[in-house]
């Protein structure tokens, strides 16, 4: 079931949804960048599209910000439709911020005629300009700064410039382009806990893409998982952790990994398996039939005996104080699990593993095994 | 918020203001460049007389003053190259493999043939080597007075257009041998190699398809020359293409359309091979060289300084002085003396009207077509970057076809365009400064559209999309964020039309009509009637015209592109 509670329409009594995909599709010469993606997100939601390289996320945020004409399908701001069939709302009129990747920040202009660009394009009068300059600047941390050009700011001021230069206008929605991919590890940690301070500032509602779940999990109240195009999930972090929708979704979030069984029984939000003769029982709603076990290492302990798995171990690393073992199971079809054990152990010999949680979901024949092998090693 | 429709389901795209954009740069690119092309083109093609499927052509390719013609394009050209290619190659060797102390200097002298109009060159090479000649005579080395000047030859023709265009091969060589990654040198001396052996064996094939590359530009400069040809040629009895197309439309009017046309489909063939095979020798026989630490001369060479000195004084200096000190003498055949230096041929040619108004026209043709170039390169640069569709991609190749082109064939497209009244206006434009002014800008254009679109290329396009995002239109965007970029390559790319226009002869030569000269075309005029010193007197007022825009260049230059000024290492 994929897409959570988000993909339901709106209901009588619930506010409209801020921003509505249904079924967007774009292809560059043949080839889908955007395969028929629906999803919508409330008013101030902090979505997160997170997906592999190349799987469309840019794309995507692109057609959202009317800067790529979708070929198919409606785009609705506030229930208000922006792009679809017959209609089509040029960026310049879609009241909408944008970060992008390279920040583009207009160089022949300072700090304050960056931001204040747009607001003599609403007509806005040099008082009110002048507030909101300030204001902005306030927000992002950069007064003071207001004559320097673009070229004389470090990586992470021009991070806020950028985004500054996005608040003043007051949009409801602002698109962020992996804003923090040139920045360095200690400044992308400073800046996610920025975004997530402007955010709930702002009230605005964000669109961020990246493909660092880390990231993600970390600063979105939504998360959308894309790959090759298709929207796999859309979701709270837990639901993409705890209740993946997809093999891709698993194996993809938090390195999680899935083992192929046998589903016996199924109801009440339980599933009996069969997991290499093993029977056991789990949350989950597949049908009776193939399925997948979805883990995290976080589920998997080491017994000394009685296990519900067996494992030799190929190799550790010592990591966050403890030995992440990689173990290749016997009984079954899959090619290493992981876990953490708290001493070393010399390669080769055997554990005991039981798992003490875990999430059920259908398996369809053909297609999961392309995807397996593609996400190995995401 | 207004909803803009898209007709017919999501297939359309973004930008009406881009599309009314393309389409009012398609508009003027037919209007100065594909029509006049097009016309040429059929009237080339036309039936003969009696009817036969390319008749004209037929009569016109098998007349005598035709192959005469060629014979004499392909001769002379052929021989200037070579004195193009071994003076290029040589000068540029000597320039970057040795440390001079007057490097920067040297390099504008070498560059100078190119900088000074070509009519004036053709000038001051006369003077050089006429009878009178005011640096040759006191020396005893000066042709007998009464004998034709030796220049009247096809010799003399592929020697003053072989230094008038040595710089372009110098120019591609020089720039092959700046990239020459200094290690490649290093190894050589490692591994005890003789220096001359290095520069045979190891630089020249490098650098070679560059060099040969130059040689082909030079080739292509040279069939399509008119002014050294016109000066020297005429009175000389040599006949190359040309000519013979300025001689025939002289004779016959448009009568000879047909037949000129023909001619100028013939050069504007032997141009175009020469071109494609100098892509082909570019593409196939460059060698990619590793990116390396440039090599930096660091052998000190008095000798070559001196030897170069010497060729830059005979090539550049000599000629020019010859000139200035003939229109310095107030009548020719005067022995050259102090005493009797003055400057009344400056105060005569500047009291002539006809002069006077020459000045104006070029002034006013130049600074014109430099202005329309930029109003229309910027946004068409714009749309190179922005908005890419098959449309401007097509007009970003058109619009380099009459720079391409010898200048005398875009002259032939405007006089078969524009002499017939103009649909639904009813005049013609023949005879008038407006068929000046659209050759011109059909001719000149390149020279700011290709510095302008390079500059656009190096723009982020998302400095635009966050204009769109911010709300601001097309214009806006245009001039508060696309311009401030490319305003420097604009400014550059103006210059050189400035300078290049105010001495063209080429096209004037063609198209002037009375009231409406040029200086080139009055330079021509004057020496044609024999006023060999007043014409020599305009000759020098021209060059140091030039000379001024290239001080105002250099002064620029910190604001100017990288390499815009060649003159400039
Ligand atoms: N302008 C374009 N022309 C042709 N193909 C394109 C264009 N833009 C994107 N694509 C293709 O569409 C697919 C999706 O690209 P997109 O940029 O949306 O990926 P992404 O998820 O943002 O990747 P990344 O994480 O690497 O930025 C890719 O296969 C890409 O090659
Ligand atoms: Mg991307």
């Amino acid at each position: 079931m994929p897409g959570g509670r988000w993909l339901a329409g709106p209901r009588k009594d619930e506010p409209v949804p801020r921003l509505t995909a249904s079924r967007l599709t774009k292809s560059f010469d043949g080839a889908t960048a955007v395969d028929a993606v629906s999803f919508s997100i409330p008013d101030g939601a902090f979505l997160a599209l997170l997906g592999p390289s190349g799987c469309g996320k840019t794309t995507l945020l692109r057609m959202i910000a009317g800067l790529e004409v979708p070929d198919a399908g409606t785009l609705a701001f506030d229930g208000t439709i922006v792009a679809g069939p017959g209609v089509l709302l040029p960026p310049e009129a879609r009241r909408l911020g944008m970060v992008f990747q390279s920040y583009a920040l207009w160089p022949n202009m300072s700090v304050r005629g960056n931001i204040e660009f747009g607001l003599k394009v609403q007509k806005l009068s040099a008082e009110a300009r002048r507030r909101r300059i300030a204001e902005v600047l306030e927000v992002v941390g950069l007064t003071g700064l207001e004559a320097r050009r673009p070229h004389e700011l470090s990586g992470g001021q021009r991070q806020r410039v950028a985004l500054a230069r996005s608040l003043a206008m007051r949009p409801g929605l602002i698109l962020l382009d992996e804003p923090l991919a040139n920045l360095d590890a200690h400044l992308r940690e400073t800046m996610l806990a920025e975004f997530r301070r402007i955010h709930s500032a702002s009230g605005a509602t964000f669109v961020f893409v990246t493909h660092d779940q880390e990231e993600a999990m970390a600063v979105a109240t939504h998360v959308a998982v894309m790959s090759r195009g298709r929207l796999e999930q859309v979701g709270t972090p837990e639901e993409l952790y705890r209740r993946p929708a997809s093999e891709m979704v698993a194996r993809f979030i938090g390195r999680g990994r899935t083992l192929a069984v046998e589903v016996l029984a199924s109801g009440e939000g339980r599933c009996r398996i069969n997991l290499a003769g093993t029977v056991l029982a789990f949350e989950g709603s597949a049908p009776v039939g193939p399925g997948w076990l979805c883990l995290h290492a976080s589920d998997l302990a080491a017994r000394g005996e009685g296990g519900h798995l067996r494992g030799r171990v190929l190799n550790q690393i010592f990591q966050h104080g403890a030995f992440m073992t990689q173990l290749v199971p016997i009984g079954i079809d899959v090619e290493t699990i992981s876990l953490a054990l708290p001493e070393r152990v010399a390669p080769g010999a055997l554990v005991e593993i039981a798992l003490r949680g875990g999430w059920v979901i259908a398996r369809d024949a053909a297609p999961s095994a392309g995807l397996a092998a593609r996400y190995l090693h995401a | 918020m207004a909803l803009a429709t898209t007709g017919g389901g999501l297939g359309g795209s973004l930008g009406g203001g881009e599309r009314v954009l393309a389409g009012l740069t398609a508009a003027y690119v037919l209007f100065t460049t594909f029509w006049p092309l097009a016309e040429l083109f059929s009237a080339a093609l036309a039936p003969g007389e009696d009817g036969t499927v390319l008749g004209v052509m037929r009569e016109t390719l098998a007349s005598r003053a035709t192959g005469r013609a060629l014979w004499g394009s392909l001769a002379t050209s052929g021989l200037s190259v070579l004195i193009s290619a071994g003076l290029g190659i040589a000068l540029a060797f000597a320039v970057s493999l040795f440390r001079l102390r007057s490097r920067a200097i040297l390099t504008f002298l070498i560059l100078m043939p190119l900088i000074v109009p070509s009519q004036t060159m053709a000038l001051a090479w006369i003077e050089l080597f006429g009878a009178g000649s005011p640096l040759l005579a006191p020396l005893g080395l000066a042709p007998a007075a009464g004998t034709t000047n030796p220049l009247y030859s096809a010799g003399g023709i592929a020697l003053v257009m072989g230094v008038e265009h040595m710089p372009l091969v110098f120019i591609a060589t020089r720039a092959a041998l700046r990239t020459l990654p200094a290690d490649l040198i290093e190894a050589a001396r490692i591994l005890g190699i003789p220096p001359h052996r290095i520069g045979a064996g190891i630089i020249l094939p490098v650098i070679l398809p560059s060099a040969v590359a130059g040689g082909l530009l030079a080739f292509t400069a040279a069939i399509g020359n008119f002014g050294v040809p016109a000066l020297l040629g005429i009175p000389g009895r040599v006949s190359v293409l040309t000519t013979l197309i300025y001689q025939r439309l002289n004779g016959f009017g448009p009568a000879a359309a047909g037949q000129v046309a023909v001619l100028a489909m013939l050069m504007t063939a032997i141009a175009a091979g020469a071109l494609i095979l100098r892509g082909l020798v570019l593409a196939r026989l460059a060698v990619p060289l590793p990116a390396g630490r440039p090599f930096e001369p660091t052998r000190r060479a008095p000798l070559v300084e001196t030897v170069l000195w010497l060729v830059v004084l005979a090539i550049s200096i000599a000629p020019l002085v010859a000139l200035v000190m003939t229109a310095l003498l107030p009548a020719i055949g005067v022995p050259f003396g102090l005493e009797r230096v003055s400057l009344d041929p400056f105060s005569r040619v500047l009291a002539n009207d006809a002069v006077r108004r020459a000045f104006a026209n070029s002034l006013f043709l130049a600074v014109g077509c430099a202005l329309v170039s930029v109003i229309v390169a910027v946004p068409f640069a714009y749309l190179t970057r922005h908005h890419r569709t098959l449309l401007v991609r097509a007009i970003d190749v058109a619009v380099e076809a009459p720079w391409v082109v010898p200048g005398t064939v875009v002259a032939l497209g405007m006089i078969l365009a524009f002499l017939p009244p103009l649909p639904l206006v009813g005049i013609s434009l023949y005879g008038t400064m407006a068929i000046l002014m659209v050759a011109y800008l059909a001719r000149f254009l390149p020279l700011v559209l290709r510095p302008v679109t390079a500059a656009a290329a190096a723009i982020d396009p998302a400095l635009d999309e966050a204009g769109r995002i911010v709300g601001a239109g097309l214009l806006r965007r245009l001039g508060v964020l696309f311009l401030p970029g490319v305003l420097p390559a604009a400014v550059a790319g103006a210059i050189l039309v400035v300078m290049t226009a105010v001495n063209e002869l080429t096209l004037s030569a063609l198209l002037w009509s009375s009231g409406h000269e040029t200086i080139g075309v009055m330079v021509f005029a004057l020496q044609y009637e024999g006023s060999s010193t007043a014409a020599a007197a305009v000759a020098v007022l021209s060059a140091a015209m030039v000379f001024a825009i290239c001080a105002l260049a250099t002064l620029l230059a910190r604001w100017l592109p990288q390499g815009m000024l060649p003159w400039r290492d």
